[in-house]
């Protein structure tokens, strides 16, 4: 077991959602696949998709829905198995 | 009288707004979001107002704490720039109602003119060709086989509830007409629930030409046309001002049916009536209008030497139009370079970062509309637009070659940006016989992977 960040590539607001009306993409403690999209950056009016690396558990979401991050900031945790 | 102007936009076009404000010796106010506290439209302005936080839902396109802050630095009148508010009905409604000034047409002219299917309506009895289709939905083949016998093929099936590509197929006769339009009713049915669906000519290679115009409410004129057929994502990524596939009777024309839809609604302020050409056949059809300044604006100052944002202060103020159509002339050639915080590189990818050096091209026919100042961190929050570079010339070819010149002395280090591909463009001999339509550009970028040397450093080490 190992610990991952996920970081954010580029500075923008960051989404828990796909949509305001919709759940979540990804709740605190999930199982998540490699390449599962945990959370949107949106930056210069386009979105970005960001995806967990390797499969695993997001433990924790260090930064709110809807909040504005900078480049390489610390969006959530992953546990590796 | 205005005394007292409040712009509510940012970057270059906000920067552009203070300049004609202070010119006509009005104080000009820019409201600002936090991210934009230090830009260069807020240090050039006589005052700024922050009115919320980065997102712009929170602060540009927020209504009320514009009115609340436009009240608390006692504006008389607001200007909306492009994009944000410049085309709510709601904003100039609001604006109209709390006793201010709003810079443009009234809310029900922004209103009629930016519904589609009203414009279109608006076209049609002002006299000005619109693409030929079905005046309603076609109920049945009979129907839709009468309306493909006046209008010809290829024809568009259109969802009447689709929008944005989606629900849109082509027949190319009679036979594929047959096939489609049942299938076209059936995914129209399940996709929008909405059988509805209308055809229209189709048009495979059209170029984007569009008429500047100004109005006071009772007369209008033209400034001639923009042809803007260079688009990305049907996005103009470079313009140029007159058009070059227009022969003189067709101007005129083109010009004229503008001037006539503009009376018919008794436009205010100034306006853009946006055509698709057909090279093919010489027809120009109205597509819809935009009530607002719009970006590409420079190149017909250039070309005609009249300050359309000046003159749209001057008309909300109360001043009749100063000018008769003969007083309108055409000089020389006019383009304009759109320079986004993208990577061409890299699939347009936004780039934003730091400015770390920054050369302007200056020299003879050179203008530049931009925001941009060493050391300014771009926020992410907004348009990639950085710059405008906008380059006059007596003729196209030497237009096109001064572009060139521009771009070599143009610097900027920090991120990439499309610079190197608008240098790569203008010497493109397509671009150089100006055998473009609004397809070229897109098919040029996959035909032509090379490498655009970047301006700077990538994305990975911007950041």
């Amino acid at each position: 077991m190992s610990q991952q960040d996920i970081q954010a590539p580029f500075p923008g607001v960051f989404y828990r959602r796909q949509a305001p009306d919709q759940p979540v993409l990804v709740e605190e403690g999930q199982q998540v696949e490699a390449d599962t999209v945990i959370g949107l950056i949106e930056v210069m009016k386009q979105f970005f998709e960001i995806k967990a690396d390797a499969a695993g558990t997001v433990t924790a979401f260090k930064v709110e829905d809807e909040t504005v991050v900078e480049a390489g900031e610390l969006l959530a945790t992953l546990e590796v198995e | 009288m205005i005394h007292r102007l409040l712009i509510v936009n940012r970057g270059e076009i906000a920067l552009r707004v203070v300049r004609a404000a202070r010119e006509l010796g009005m104080h000009s106010i820019v409201a600002h979001s936090e991210a934009d506290a230090d830009s260069l439209s807020v240090q050039l302005a006589d005052q700024a107002v922050c009115i919320g936080p980065p997102q712009a839902t929170r602060s540009y396109l927020n209504i009320e704490a514009i009115l609340e802050a436009a009240k608390a630095v006692e504006a008389d009148a607001v200007h909306p720039g492009y994009g944000f508010l410049s085309e709510s009905p709601d904003f100039a409604r609001a604006v109209t109602e709390a006793g201010l000034v709003f810079v443009g047409p009234e809310a029900a002219i922004i209103e009629r003119m930016g519904d589609k299917a009203m414009a279109r309506q608006t076209a049609i009895e002002a006299g000005v060709p619109v693409v030929p289709g079905s005046p309603s939905a076609v109920s049945d083949l009979d129907d839709a086989l009468a309306v493909a016998d006046s209008v010809g093929f290829p024809l568009l099936i259109k969802a009447a509830a689709g929008g944005g590509g989606r629900g849109i197929r082509v027949a190319a006769n009679v036979e594929a007409l047959r096939e489609e339009l049942p299938m076209a009713q059936t995914e129209a049915r399940t996709a929008f629930g909405d059988d509805r669906v209308y055809l229209e000519r189709f048009i495979e290679r059209s170029r984007h030409i569009e008429v500047q115009i100004l109005g006071d409410g009772e007369r209008a004129i033209h400034l001639f046309e923009r042809e803007c057929s260079l688009q990305r994502r049907r996005q103009k990524v470079f313009e140029e001002c007159p058009s070059p596939a227009l022969d003189e009777p067709t101007r005129e024309a083109l010009c004229r049916s503008a001037v006539a839809l503009a009376e018919h609604v008794d436009y205010f302020g100034a306006g853009t009536l946006e055509y698709l050409f057909d090279d093919t056949t010489g027809e120009f059809f109205f597509i819809e209008m935009n009530t607002r300044i719009q970006v590409e604006h420079p190149i017909t100052e250039a070309v005609t030497g009249v300050d359309l944002v000046r003159e749209m202060l001057r008309l909300a103020c109360g001043e009749r139009l100063r000018f008769t159509q003969q007083d309108i002339g055409r000089r020389g050639w006019a383009v304009e370079m759109r320079i986004n915080a993208e990577d061409p590189e890299r699939g347009f990818v936004p780039s934003p970062g730091q400015v770390q050096r920054l050369i302007w091209p200056s020299g003879p026919g050179i203008r530049i509309d931009s925001c941009l100042f060493d050391g300014h961190r771009m926020p992410p929050f907004y348009d990639s637009l950085v710059a405008k570079l906008i380059v006059w010339d007596e003729s196209r070819d030497s237009a096109l070659t001064r572009a060139g010149r521009a771009l070599d002395e143009f610097t900027l280090e920090g991120f990439a940006t499309t610079a190197g591909l608008h240098r790569r463009l203008v010497d493109d001999p397509e671009v150089r016989r100006g055998a473009m339509d609004t397809g070229f550009l897109e098919r040029w970028l996959e035909a032509e992977p090379v490498a655009t040397q970047s301006q700077s450093a990538s994305v990975k080490e911007a950041l």
